[in-house]
């Protein structure tokens, strides 16, 4: 019985944990080909939410058309736009300025969604109903099985692509060495421009699959930019890899704590803690831990000091 | 009538220019003016324009912490507000629960500050390179925001704590908010002039040396990483300060006072008065304190304004408003001399 349910924390953690992958994956694309550290992610994934929900009130469409369209506004506006506007002017003046500049692009998303849409969560479909499935006693939600397979089938595509094509080796190449890589002929601008197009996709996606869970609220950009941030530097910004596993390890360290941190018993007495409210504060705990002990992160490679 | 004297090689030429000695007049006149008008405020502004003003002297000196981190240092902190909620709860809590003396509880929150900027801030900053403070202070942020929520037997959780009381002064008390005016204007003047000090000291001097050429000044026998924590962990416990005062200020606190996004404010400021410039936090904390009030039609807008602001001045004047004083002073007031 104990086990099962130990299953089953991890299973819906798996689901967690891979939203959380995708949040944190085109955090880390961005900070390794441009050195942009993006403060407003957790924005962009918010607002991506909102979008979709309003395109589905103006269009009448369904929750899956109305996501492809958010999907190429995300890819213009948090793409294009932002590369162009934002980041290619600042990053001359180092990372400090653009860090700063994120933070003020986050407070302006932040605000203009509550004053457009309220300050209340608002309700966002789901891709399938929630279904109880019960294998052998296990039971399993049909949502959190179709998150896990959205989210592994862009994860998977998402590497292919990276790995196997031309370009996804070229954009590759960028992220290691900029120099170098326009030394074999890279377009570096457009491969950076890539990047910017992917992790706005990935953000729709996150949205998509995030807010049936947690509703949309403006004030929620704050947490999964905190969330992309630690997944990424606990599991090693340096490598997408990396910012993968971190994804999963939070979401699945989050479940498993709100769980057992519900009742904890303290040894040789009988007082009982709740300490569930502290779940975030084990993640928080190990990304302190990791960057005392293992700056590069867990899977990340040491990078060559340069003066 | 010649102040100064600089030489400067433009080009193959050996250009020798100085400045106008009426540039240090219309600065000094125009900073004495403006001591004037803060002391003689009371005159012409009600209770709530004092206020106000109290508002914009403990953002002061809270963003003035962070000049040192971010503006001497050249580390980003985001835990700043944070660190004021440290010293709020710790000072408020310590006069309502143990009955200690204000000015005593004043100086054990700056304490406490900075002792906890010194803990955070060392493993950070063991690592030069990369921003690891700026993670460090958004999870440190996060977690004390959790703790002033969940711990309702010692700071009431989400509600906050009612009815602060404000400080007296060998049985003067502060309450009217004339006089707590004057509190704030001292506290604040304190604090400039402690960082003043720091800065034209040989530590300060470090510190630029240190962010302006680390290699170089490490070659030189300084530690980047001591003086990057000593740095960090006064501006912490300037924050520590100036959340005591605005308990006292406002007579209540919560934890949303000291959430994370009002830390990303403070930085705001910064940059947008001047990072790395001593009136850089004056500035930067007026706008943020007074255009809500200037600006009334802007409404909820304001907000928007200053993010637009904010990314505007990264833009275009990366030293922030402050940074223009030399623009004006290279632009108006320097001449070319004849050798």
């Amino acid at each position: 019985m104990q086990l099962q349910f130990f299953v089953q924390l991890l299973v819906s953690g798996i689901a967690t944990g891979a939203i959380y992958a995708l949040m944190a994956v085109g955090f880390a694309l961005l900070w390794q080909t441009s050195g942009t550290i993006n403060f407003a992610q957790g924005e962009f994934i918010m607002v991506s939410s909102f979008i979709i929900l309003w395109l589905m009130g103006l269009l009448h469409i369904g929750l899956v058309p109305a996501f492809f369209l958010a999907m190429f506004i995300s890819m213009f506006i948090f793409g294009f736009l932002f590369k162009r506007i934002l980041v290619d002017p600042l990053l001359k003046y180092g990372d400090v300025p653009l860090i700063i500049a994120t933070i003020g692009l986050g407070m302006i998303i932040r605000e203009l969604t509550r004053i457009f849409w309220g300050a209340n969560a608002l309700p966002f479909p789901s891709l399938v109903k929630n279904k109880i499935l019960i294998f052998g006693g296990l039971r399993v939600g049909t949502a959190d099985l179709v998150t896990i397979a959205v989210a592994i089938v862009i994860i998977a595509a998402l590497q292919l692509f990276l790995n196997k094509t031309f370009v996804g080796r070229s954009m590759e190449a960028t992220a290691q060495n900029q120099d170098v890589a326009r030394i074999l002929g890279i377009n570096v601008d457009r491969m950076i421009l890539y990047t910017f197009l992917i992790n706005a996709f990935l953000v729709t996606s996150a949205a998509l699959l995030v807010t049936p869970k947690l509703l949309a609220k403006f004030s929620s950009g704050e947490t999964f930019g905190l969330i992309a941030f630690m997944a990424a530097i606990i599991g090693g910004f340096n490598q997408v890899r990396g910012a993968l596993i971190g994804g999963f390890l939070i979401g699945i360290i989050d479940n498993l704590a709100k769980f057992y941190l519900a009742r904890v018993h303290l040894p040789f007495t009988d007082i009982t803690l709740n300490l569930s409210p502290y779940a975030l504060a084990i993640p928080l705990l190990l990304l302190i831990g990791v960057i005392l002990f293992k700056p590069e992160g867990i899977f990340g490679r040491k990078e060559e000091r340069s003066i | 009538m010649s102040s100064k004297l600089n030489s400067t090689i433009q080009g193959q030429q050996l250009v020798k220019t100085e400045t106008l000695k009426s540039f240090d007049y219309l600065t000094w006149g125009l900073a004495i003016a403006l001591i004037i008008g803060l002391i003689l405020a009371p005159l012409w502004l009600k209770n709530y324009g004092l206020i106000l003003l109290c508002t914009w002297a403990f953002r002061t000196v809270a963003v003035q912490g962070l000049n040192l981190t971010m503006g001497y240092a050249g580390q980003v902190s985001l835990a700043q507000a944070a660190f004021m909620g440290v010293g709020a709860y710790t000072s408020t809590l310590l006069i309502l629960k143990a009955g200690v003396n204000y000015w005593l509880a004043l100086i054990i929150a700056l304490l406490i500050s900075l002792l906890i900027g010194f803990l955070i801030g060392f493993p950070a900053l063991r690592i030069k390179e990369g921003h690891y403070l700026a993670f460090v202070t958004l999870g440190f942020a996060n977690l004390i925001w959790l703790v002033l929520r969940n711990e309702q037997w010692l700071t009431n959780g989400p509600l906050g704590i009612r009815d602060i009381p404000r400080p007296s002064i060998f049985g003067y008390s502060l309450f009217e908010p004339i006089r707590f005016y004057y509190f704030s204007l001292i506290m604040l003047a304190l604090v400039t002039l402690v960082v003043w000090f720091i800065l034209r000291s040989p530590w300060g001097r470090a510190f630029k040396a240190l962010r302006d050429n680390p290699a170089r000044s490490e070659s030189l026998g300084l530690s980047q990483t001591t003086y990057t924590l000593l740095a960090f962990a006064i501006g912490s416990a300037f924050a520590g300060v100036a959340g005591v005062m605005q308990a006292g200020l406002v007579e209540f606190i919560d934890p949303d006072s000291f959430v994370l996004w009002r830390g990303l404010l403070l930085v705001m400021m910064l940059v947008v008065g001047g990072s790395g410039s001593l009136i850089g936090p004056f500035i930067g904390a007026a706008i943020v304190t007074l255009l809500p009030e200037w600006l009334r039609f802007t409404g909820e807008y304001y907000l928007v304004i200053f993010g637009l602001g904010v990314i505007i001045v990264m833009r275009y004047f990366p030293k922030g408003l402050a940074g223009l004083l030399p623009f004006v002073k290279k632009r108006f007031f320097t001449r070319e001399v004849q050798s």
